[in-house]
């Protein structure tokens, strides 16, 4: 199967301290996937490589039917090309009111004219409205988002990821500081958003992650440990030494 | 060498006709068998000519005597000196002083009494001035073997300011017999110089040209420059004469333009009509607001005014100007080239390969003096950015006041020369005071107002620029916008000096040295103590730091403190070399961020590398354009500006998750 | 969508009406066109503050809303100011040369050597440098009035942020700019007379019969145009979502990145229109100061300029306007001497002396403990709060708006 993307053999080294090493990923056009591992085990890093925040030493990143290659592109253009981000700490623009937040996120052309000259229209208008409600924040897109609590700036920071209308979404702790109710919300929105998308989950939460109900990858040490349905990963004997600590 | 000149001097007295026969025999014209007697038979028999000598006439005479033993050099100075008179009745010649009346006289080798002589006996002898050269010549063979050492010091000092032909043989003759090997070896190379300058033989002078090598002296050159000297002359046919190089009209360096001035020059081709005289011989013949029936008005083109020009020529107003197909037909039919004055091709082209390796040499030397000269600046920016870098690393923030900080210590300098009047005291005591008030101020600047801006560097950067533009203020108005003077004690005057190029000024290496000292210094505090322990966790990480017990408040303070403190210190050095004004240091600021930006923060050897990049471009730059100090400058900022596309982060940067990307 | 333009954005009519009738007031009362109570060099300088609202607008563009620290802005203007006075200068020596000639009328050629003889005698050289080609052309050299400084933000910007640099370093880049400009201006070769620079620039050519009493009235309306479109035009830069673009870089550019916007791009562009508005401020300005020279691009004045934005209010367009007029004016009424002395009875505070200490220190406190500037009293006024978040800023740049300097 040729997924969306195809990450393989990177390693990149910090100080002499290799983050990520001899890493392999693949993941297709519509597929949920949980990454777990213990702390320094490389799973931001391996966000940053895919979104071009840290260029990897060596190795490869390929994107979409013609296999771009991501190494090539910054930041934003890997944005554009459809990888959204969901950061680990909530991080939206909190001068700017939740409308305006949702409006930069919506897709759209990003060039400076093209922006400049650019006017909402009403179908804009509706579309922010409409994924506010859909994050709940309905009754507040005119506040600004400075003001929002942790947990709905989370929602927010969901609803922006949603605006851009990404291929592949890479979902950080979604669930941290977020209620039991708001927790069961997201899983229902990762599992539907997965249906059509492709979507990186990384999360500690163990509980989160068996009711995501999807194949996971346990990171260490920079590398893949084990790959495959929950149950059967923490059956591996590996696994249970280093993450579970057993 | 010695052996060389050796036979440079024999090849020399071969050729020299006044010694042709004795000098090779006789080195020493001296020599003291010469019968007592002798000078006085000589005087005797040239009495007629000593008494009345014409240049063209005395040369052999003035041999004679030389040759004729002792007290020849005391009579031909009496000669050179008029002291000499001869008597009417016989023609005998006696030194004569006059005295009373008439003259007491004296005899011309001995000096014993000889009487006296009414005025009218005796016509005193007053060689003219190139009868006395010829004396002088053969005389400096005297004194260059003079017993004492000063007189021939003094007679070589004589030479290299006006040797001549003259000097040749003596100065030869009285190499072999000289006991000091220091006054021989300059003989030596006296009589090489006079060679190559004034030697007959062209294969000795291109001897002498090639035992001087690569010499880097300045008279070495200055004896091979008018060989080279040239003049550029326009032939009818090939050129004649030692050729330089011949030159074709219209190629780089010489424009068909140049080809007709120098045939003008030459007059081998008529003037031709500059713009200005054209102007002016049209105007002279406006009739009726027209020139030649070509109205005014219509003569603002070029064209226009050679066909009025055209038109008086041919109504004779007007001399005929060379036309353009005349001036093209002249140049075309002459030959041009630059001619030596020296007519020998091998003296010129010995002498053009020695200057050539002479040159090369000197631009080595060059090179080394500028990397003396890049070496201070670098070491005074050093000591102006290491403040700035510390407390850039440590706190992030762009001290814009640290400028304002040296000229503080450079004040304090010239308050405590206003108190302590001894120059040496007074720079040991100004220097830790500099120190004390500037880390004062730090300390102060810090508490007051860097700390509650924390982590907002441009909002810090804009107040320290308040500051920075009150004190510069407050400076004025304490001192005065005239220059204050702060004296470098008296042994750090003059410079070391190493050859004619490279030298450099005590002031400068005392810099330097401060500058070796402040690294030190600063290398044992951060690597072994306590403080600089901590102050490199708080430059790495400020929150983990501060959680491992570290108090980040007096880290900063401290490093804000030191930062001034150094400031303070590079003010003293800077001020006894700059003029003292309350925009001292303002004139190194930039720099100093140059410096920080383009080393690096956080590692005190990203400054040194920083500060030996920047002074080592900004000479570099100026000796490329050595009259234009501003476009060094320029030059040398674009440059930096390029380099942080390669190195954003500086020569020497923090790596990793410690960088903040 | 017009009229949502002005209803959403209110202080533009405001701002509009203030300028219009502050222009009416001058022409009013000036020597020209009223009753003569305002002197034709008070209209100068008035002209020339708004020149100086003017760049001031630009900076807040830039800095207030973009996050960067430009030390090196007034390298813009100045370099509009010496575009229009290489027209103003060689024009009028152009009919000086030509109302002195006798004789036969000159060529082209001897036209040329004339009027470089006058300009550039200074400098010891009677050839006019390359950079002079256009001078002879009005439009020509208008266009260069956005042409070289356009060119010079886009070629520095682009390297600059290419490189990613950010924060303190690029304000130092921009200082080093404006000294390596004024450095090479100040030499006498490079084309522009050097340190004497270009003088004479208030003689307008073709206009003289107006005087200077009539051209000072125009340069004023023409400033306060300027004004009032370049106020029009930055409003609606930072109202719509391009705005939000550049105050989201402001406050955390690598967020902004994530959201697929080429945030060099942005930077770019608002700094080089920036450039542009700049030059233009300086354009109008010379003419009415008379005298451009390499000093006026050194980095200090760039410095006062950031002075000027922040005592006024960063992040608000009318904040910065406020604070240009409000510090050049009260600054040219210290230094100019009419300040009365202070008697401290020790001692006598003389303001020619003494207003540099009080502009460093005052404005060491309005950083300190008011960094909304004047326009913190505005919103005093208006009951306006800032949120209350602790003390953190709004972003992780180092340009982010400070918890304090926002708007609830």
């Amino acid at each position: 199967m040729s997924g969306l993307l195809e990450v393989s053999g990177i390693s990149v080294t910090f100080d002499g301290f290799r983050a990520i090493n001899n890493l392999s990923f693949s993941i297709g056009a519509a597929e949920l996937r949980a990454v777990i591992g213990p702390n320094g085990a490389g799973k931001t890093t391996f966000m940053d490589i895919v979104t071009g925040k840290t260029r990897p030493d060596e190795g490869r990143v390929l994107w979409g039917e013609r296999s771009i290659d991501l190494l090539r592109l910054d930041e934003a253009q890997i944005a554009r090309a459809g990888v959204g981000r969901k950061f680990q700490r909530p991080t939206v623009f909190e001068d700017q009111t939740v409308a305006e937040n949702l409006m930069m996120a919506l897709k759209a052309h990003r060039s400076p004219w093209r922006v400049l000259l650019w006017k909402p229209a009403a179908a804009d208008h509706a579309r922010v409205e409409a994924l506010a409600v859909q994050v709940g924040l309905g009754d507040s897109l005119s506040r600004k988002s400075g003001e929002l609590s942790h947990g709905q700036k989370q929602w927010l920071e969901i609803g922006m990821l949603l605006a851009q209308e990404p291929r592949l979404l890479l979902v950080d702790e979604p669930a941290a500081g977020m209620t039991l109710a708001e927790r069961e919300q997201t899983t229902t929105l990762l599992v539907e958003l997965a249906k059509t998308h492709a979507v990186v989950v990384v999360e500690h939460d163990m509980d989160f992650v068996r009711r995501l109900n999807c194949k996971v990858t346990v990171l260490h040490e920079g590398s893949v440990l084990a790959e495959g349905s929950l149950d059967h990963v923490t059956a591996n004997q590996q696994v249970i030494e280093v993450y579970l600590g057993r | 060498m010695r052996r060389l000149l050796l036979a440079l001097a024999a090849s020399l007295a071969l050729s020299a006709p006044l010694c042709a026969q004795d000098a090779p025999s006789e080195p020493s014209p001296v020599a003291a068998e010469a019968p007592a007697s002798g000078l006085a038979a000589v005087i005797a028999e040239h009495k007629a000519d000593i008494a009345k000598p014409s240049r063209q006439s005395i040369a052999p005479v003035i041999a004679a005597l030389g040759k004729a033993g002792p007290g020849a050099p005391d009579f031909l100075e009496a000669w050179a000196d008029k002291a000499l008179g001869s008597r009417k009745s016989d023609g005998a010649i006696f030194r004569v002083k006059k005295a009373g009346a008439g003259y007491a006289l004296f005899d011309p080798v001995t000096g014993a009494d000889a009487g006296e002589a009414p005025r009218a006996e005796i016509s005193e002898i007053k060689p003219n001035a190139g009868v006395r050269g010829l004396i002088a010549a053969a005389l400096i063979r005297f004194q260059l073997s003079d017993p004492d050492i000063a007189k021939r010091q003094a007679a070589l000092t004589a030479l290299s300011r006006d040797g001549g032909p003259q000097h040749l043989e003596p100065l030869a003759a009285a190499i072999a017999d000289e006991p000091d090997p220091a006054i021989r070896a300059q003989k030596e190379r006296m009589l090489g110089l006079l060679t190559i300058r004034f030697g007959t033989d062209p294969a000795a002078r291109v001897a002498a040209i090639e035992g001087f090598g690569a010499d880097l002296g300045l008279d070495f050159r200055a004896a091979l420059n008018p060989l080279l000297a040239t003049k550029r002359q326009a032939f009818n046919a090939a050129p004649e004469g030692n050729v330089a190089a011949e030159l074709r009209p219209g190629k780089p360096g010489f424009s068909a333009e140049e080809a007709y001035d120098l045939l003008v020059a030459e007059g081998r081709a008529p003037a031709r009509l500059t713009r200005a005289d054209l102007r002016a011989a049209l105007e002279a013949h406006i009739e009726n607001g027209a020139v030649a029936g070509i109205p005014l008005a219509d003569l603002d083109t070029p064209a226009r005014r050679d066909a009025a020009y055209t038109a008086l020529e041919g109504a004779g107003a007007v001399p005929a100007a060379a036309t353009d197909d005349e001036v093209a037909q002249s140049v075309a039919a002459h030959r041009y080239a630059d001619i030596y004055a020296e007519p020998d091709a091998a003296v010129t082209a010995a002498a053009a390969s020695a200057l050539k390796s002479v040159s090369l040499k000197v631009d080595a030397m060059h090179g080394a003096d500028l990397a003396l000269d890049a070496l201070s600046l670098a070491s005074i920016y050093f000591l102006a950015a290491i403040g700035l870098a510390v407390t850039f690393g440590v706190m992030r923030v762009i001290n814009m006041a640290h400028g304002e900080f040296i000229t503080m210590g450079a004040y304090t300098g010239y308050v405590v020369q206003q108190h302590i009047s001894d120059y040496t005291i007074s720079i040991l005591v100004a220097l830790p005071l500099a120190f004390a008030v500037t880390f004062a101020a730090g300390v102060a600047m810090e508490r007051l107002v860097i700390r509650h801006l924390l982590r907002r560097p441009l909002e810090t950067l804009l107040a320290t620029f308040g500051i920075s533009i009150a004190l510069q203020q407050l400076f004025k108005n304490i001192f005065g916008t005239q220059a204050r003077p702060l004296t470098a004690p008296e042994w750090l005057d003059g410079a070391w000096v190493l050859n004619d190029i490279v030298g450099i000024s005590y002031i400068r290496i005392a810099i330097f040295v401060l500058a070796l000292v402040f690294l030190g210094l600063f290398l044992f505090v951060m690597n072994r103590t306590r403080l600089g322990l901590e102050v490199r966790a708080v430059t790495q990480n400020p929150s983990m730091a501060a959680s491992m017990g570290i108090n980040p408040d007096r880290i900063n303070m401290l490093t804000f403190g030191l930062g001034s403190g150094i400031a303070g210190i590079a003010g003293v050095a800077i001020g006894l070399f700059a003029k003292v004004t309350s925009e001292l240091g303002a004139d190194y600021i930039v720099q100093s961020f140059m410096t920080v930006v383009v080393g690096g923060v956080g590692n005190i050897w990203g400054t040194l590398a920083g500060a030996a990049l920047v002074g080592g471009l900004q000479k570099g730059i100026e000796a490329l354009n050595p009259s234009n100090t501003l476009a060094a400058q320029t030059y040398m900022i674009l440059f930096i500006i390029v380099f942080i596309q390669f190195r954003p982060r500086g020569i020497i940067a923090l790596k990793g998750r410690a960088a903040g990307d | 969508m017009t009229q949502g333009f002005l209803s959403r954005n209110p202080s533009v009519l405001i701002f509009l009406l203030a300028l219009s009738i502050f222009t009416l007031v001058v022409t009013v009362l000036s020597n020209a066109y009223g009753l003569d109570l305002v002197s034709t060099s008070m209209v100068k300088t008035l002209g020339k503050t708004l020149c100086l609202c003017l760049i001031a607008l630009a900076m807040d563009l830039v800095w207030g809303y973009m996050g960067i620290l430009s030390l090196g802005h007034f390298a813009f203007f100045g370099l509009g100011g010496y575009m229009v006075g290489m027209w103003l200068m060689y024009a009028r020596t152009r009919d000086i040369v030509l109302s002195s000639a006798a004789g036969l009328p000159m060529t082209p050629q001897e036209l040329n050597d004339a009027i470089a003889t006058q300009i550039f005698g200074v400098v010891g050289t009677s050839e006019m440098p390359a950079v002079w080609a256009f001078a002879g052309s009005l439009p020509a050299q208008l266009a260069l009035v956005l042409i070289v400084p356009g060119l010079l933000a886009l070629v520095f910007g682009w390297l600059a942020f290419r490189a990613r640099v950010t924060g303190v370093y690029l304000s130092i880049l921009t200082q080093a700019m404006t000294l390596a400009l004024a450095l090479y201006l100040f030499q006498n070769d490079s084309g522009l007379r050097g340190n004497n620079g270009l003088s004479g620039l208030q003689n307008i050519p073709g206009l003289a019969w107006a005087g200077q009493d009539r051209l000072s009235v125009w340069f004023l309306w023409a400033s306060a145009l300027a004004l009032g479109l370049g106020y029009l035009a930055a409003t609606f830069i930072v109202s719509g979502k391009f705005g939000s673009v550049m105050r989201a870089i402001r406050d955390d550019e690598a967020r902004v990145r994530f959201l697929g916007y080429p945030v060099e791009g942005y930077k770019l562009f608002v700094f080089t229109l920036t450039a542009l508005i700049a030059a233009i401020a300086g354009a109008l300005y010379y003419p009415q100061a008379g005298i451009i020279n390499p000093a006026e691009i050194a980095p200090i004045a760039s410095i006062y300029l950031a002075v000027w934005v922040a005592i006024g209010g960063r992040g608000r367009l009318w904040g910065a306007v406020l604070g240009a007029a409000f510090v050049s004016l009260v600054s040219t009424w210290f230094t100019g001497g009419r300040a009365p002395d202070l008697n401290l009875g020790f001692y006598i505070v003389k303001w020619v002396d003494w207003w540099q200490v009080l502009l460093g220190l005052s404005f060491v406190l309005v950083t300190l403990f008011a960094p909304k500037g004047l326009s913190g009293l505005v919103d005093l006024l208006t009951g306006l709060r800032p949120p209350s978040r602790r003390g953190a800023p709004l972003g992780p740049n180092e340009g982010a708006l400070q918890e304090r300097e926002a708007q609830e």
